[in-house]
């Protein structure tokens, strides 16, 4: 066959033909639907629920989002405007925003909290992006006290000198930490201490000194409750809650079963009754005659809440790495600190990562409860001063809308944050 | 050469529980030791001198003293002259009714979207994504007080059913949807109902007695039974036939309306409709994270073994991908039970008499024994954690996977 000339064959193609376009069913918008949407019957059914549910809930919302009233002074007002017409009453956010965002702050000072809340983010930023100059940690270090002042006010003495006292007993702690951790530790403890006592002095001798004009804890509310609450409480349970998780892992037992009693109990009970306890119960705990600030109460109770849970997800953390690390510590020849600081925590910290923004963001959301003991936060203006109105009594939508977006916003952005940084922190090769 | 030998043994020194780190673990422990006992001691004692102060004492005489309060949701029998115990009782019930219900429907609501975001339906999968984002990222607080508002001022009140023309009617004829609650048919055990009841649980144990027997006949000579359709029959056959046979035994009994309110059916309040509905759907899309990192847990390699074994997408589901997410899935489930239980104290914000509402609510108010009434809260919802945490360490103990 392969014999005969090439002559005798009726046509030969001496070209390579152009490849022809793949079917119109293969490519483009019609495949990725065959695949995605109606790859089979089921699906198709499922697809077109899903259509069905998405325009359900669409022609509900669109109308009342775009034909909503923004002007009006109440909500009788609104229904007269829009006449029998589908809409939202959002007027109640432009006349009441102060109320939500600020609570009863005085509304002259506005700019110490707005000024504070931007400065947070300067303040958090080296933190948060570790390719940030590391100077800006000095500014990181002096934020709480600039917060404190311009939240609530008072006398610039009053952070200085607690700031002064920090910083001595930080001079304090690097002259002793060579001797040894605890030496360091208790020294610069010791001299902080002197410090605020003795400017204690100071204080009541002169307390108008460059002061702004004091708030009244109870005067602040609003999202700027919970947004303080959340934020303090967290910085300060990071720490606590790093001890506790050593001290859970811990070869002593007595400070072993001090440290899993403690966490066990805080996780085994509902927030609600630790905030009862700053409510009614703990002031029965302290000394007679003191008596501080319900805020004060409350944060101490969060912080050792959001500790405990921070316990448990950096022991997890620890208990993850391999007993090699423990070992190259100690075969360095590093006491137990400086393995901990130097080896052992950086690593458990990095694993950890996603399980603490859990618990961010789940205490960024517990701090709404506070409003259950008649505090006026975001959702406590919402549920008291605002809804009791006779103005504003009926515009449940809008309000609450408002509230679970300011809060979806926060905790999105956190998630969002920490996906990024578990990218950022990948070192092992993939 | 030199040889090495043991130091000579030093005498103990004062020193030494300092700088030697055999003694120096009994140190730091003595310090936090006294520490602590010292710290309890402190608050001990303000305590004792404040209630001095206050003419008070602790005492749970109250416990038995009668309560005064009402509850309108009541498991057991309850008024206002019974006591404060009874109350807690009831509160308790109610917090475990409003657990077991929220946790039956989260899983159902978590199981389903954690399922369906994996699907490749693009449609689908992005609405389950935008349900997890949605609640996962808005406190509960605000869910329970929505859903509050919904159900006490969106829906119309009893008045709007009457009339000729009413403006709202009841779902089919069974259901009525009203701001005071919702009314459900109540069944009616009648003469003979037990009988079906008992029938029912045996075909329970008889349908496992079958499926345990297939899988065995399965293992022993490889005869494959059919397995669902037999459980349903004998799961739903005989107590149906029992039912007729007795003529019927459990009826209906339907809510009414009557003078300025429904009568008759199960009154569910809003409240427990609040926060029973919020917690599932807020607590489901949690569940829904865990099932769906469960299921993309286990790698593809376990699939495509399973295919290429022979096995029909069925069965690669329920013999090989399912018990192996199971593993992973189950214990954060378990707490987030734990969590939806813990959440369902929020009941207080809407008014749901749960054993925060009557407990640490209005118990405390009108006695004042705030000690008390808060230990003993503290002492219910520990004991609550502490059993389910004890049965999933029982669990993760009995699936931990068994390496040589």
């Amino acid at each position: 066959m392969s014999d005969k000339p090439a002559h005798n064959v009726a046509f030969v193609r001496e070209t390579t033909l152009p490849p022809s376009p793949p079917p119109v069913a293969e490519t483009g918008a019609i495949k990725w639907m065959r695949e995605n949407l109606f790859s089979s019957a089921f699906n198709s059914i499922m697809t077109i629920l899903g259509v069905l549910a998405v325009y359900q809930i669409l022609s509900l919302a669109l109308p009342w989002l775009l034909n909503g009233v923004w002007n009006a002074s109440s909500i009788r007002d609104c229904r007269e405007i829009l006449d029998g017409a589908t809409g939202g009453c959002f007027a109640v956010l432009t006349e009441r925003w102060h109320q939500l965002v600020f609570g009863r702050y005085p509304q002259d000072s506005y700019w110490r909290p707005t000024l504070a809340f931007l400065l947070m983010f300067a303040a958090f930023a080296p933190v948060l992006f570790s390719n940030l100059p590391k100077k800006m940690l000095i500014f990181t270090g002096l934020y709480p006290f600039i917060a404190y002042y311009l939240v609530w006010g008072g006398s610039v003495l009053v952070p200085i000198l607690s700031l002064v006292g920090f910083a001595v007993g930080y001079v304090v702690y690097t002259r002793l930490v060579d001797r040894s951790f605890a030496t360091g530790f208790f020294g610069g403890v010791a001299a902080a201490i002197a410090v605020w006592y003795i400017g204690g002095f100071i204080i009541n001798e002169d307390s108008t000194f460059l002061a702004l004009e004091q708030v009244e804890s109870r005067d602040i509310g609003g999202f700027m409750l919970n947004l303080i609450l959340g934020v303090v409480c967290l910085s300060v349970s990071l720490p606590l809650g790093i001890v506790l998780a050593l001290g859970r892992q811990s070869r002593m037992p007595i400070i072993k079963w001090i440290c899993v009693v403690f966490i066990e109990f805080i996780r085994g009970v509902p927030l609600i009754t630790l905030l009862f306890v700053a409510n009614v119960v703990l002031a029965y705990f302290l000394p007679p005659g003191t008596n501080f600030d319900l805020i004060l109460r409350v944060m101490i109770m969060i912080t050792m809440f959001a500790a405990a849970y921070i316990a448990e997800v950096i022991r997890g953390g620890l208990a993850a790495l391999p007993r090699g690390q423990y070992e190259a510590g100690d075969s360095l020849g590093l006491d137990y600190s400086q393995s901990m600081r130097l080896i052992i925590l950086p690593q458990a910290l990095k694993i950890s990562i996603p399980g603490i923004v859990n618990v961010a963001v789940g205490l960024f959301k517990d701090t709404t409860l506070v409003s259950v003991i008649s505090m006026f936060d975001l959702v406590g203006m919402v549920r008291g001063p605002i809804l009791a109105s006779t103005d504003w009594n009926g515009v449940y939508w809008e309000l609450f809308g408002f509230a679970a977006l300011l809060f979806f916003v926060f905790c999105y952005g956190i998630s969002q944050y920490s996906q990024w940084l578990e990218r950022q922190l990948q070192t092992d090769h993939r | 050469m030199t040889t090495l030998t043991d130091p000579p043994q030093e005498s103990f020194r004062l020193s030494m529980l300092l700088n030697d780190t055999r003694y120096r673990s009994y140190t730091f422990q003595f310090i936090a030791l006294i520490c602590l006992v010292g710290f309890i001691g402190w608050l001990v004692s303000n305590a004792a001198q404040n209630l001095e102060d206050l003419g008070q004492d602790i005492s749970y005489q109250f416990l038995g003293e009668s309560s005064g309060y009402d509850i309108n949701q009541r498991p057991i029998a309850y008024d206002s002259q019974s006591t404060h115990m009874r109350a807690a009782i009831v509160g308790v019930l109610n917090t475990l009714i409003v657990a077991v219900l929220g946790c039956v429907t989260a899983t159902i609501l978590g199981v389903v979207a954690g399922v369906l975001r994996l699907s490749n339906n693009w449609i689908v999968s992005k609405l389950m994504a935008v349900y997890v984002e949605a609640f996962r990222n808005v406190p509960v607080l605000i869910w329970i007080l929505i859903i509050f508002f919904i159900m006490t001022a969106s829906l119309p009140g009893p008045s709007a059913f009457r009339g000729d023309d009413p403006s709202a009617s009841m779902v089919l004829d069974a259901f009525a949807f009203t701001n005071r609650g919702v009314y459900v048919p109540k069944p009616l055990w009648l003469d003979g109902s037990m009988i079906v009841v008992i029938t029912f649980l045996l075909s329970i144990v008889a349908m496992f007695a079958y499926r345990r027997y297939a899988t065995k006949l399965l293992f022993d000579t490889g005869r494959l039974l059919p397995m669902f359709w037999p459980s349903v029959g004998i799961l739903f056959l005989p107590t149906l036939i029992m039912f007729f046979l007795l003529g019927r035994p459990i009826g209906l009994e339907y809510p009414e309306l009557r003078g300025f309110n429904f009568q008759g059916g199960i009154q569910v309040r809003g409240s427990l409709i609040a926060l029973w509905f919020a917690l599932a759907i807020y607590t489901g899309a949690f569940i829904a994270e865990n099932v769906r990192a469960g299921i993309q847990a286990i790698s593809k390699g376990q699939t495509e073994a399973a295919a290429s074994l022979g096995l029909r997408p069925n069965r690669i589901m329920n013999l090989v991908i399912l018990p192996q997410a199971l593993r992973v899935i189950i214990p954060p489930l378990i707490s987030q039970y734990l969590n939806l239980t813990k959440n369902s104290s929020l009941a207080i914000a809407v008014g749901y008499m749960d054993v925060t509402g009557t407990l640490g609510g209005i118990t405390l108010n009108q006695t004042g024994r705030a000690i008390e009434a808060i230990l003993l809260l503290m002492l219910f919802y520990l004991t609550i954690s502490l059993a389910i945490s004890a049965v999933m360490n029982v669990y993760n103990n009995a699936v931990k996977l068994k390496e040589r």
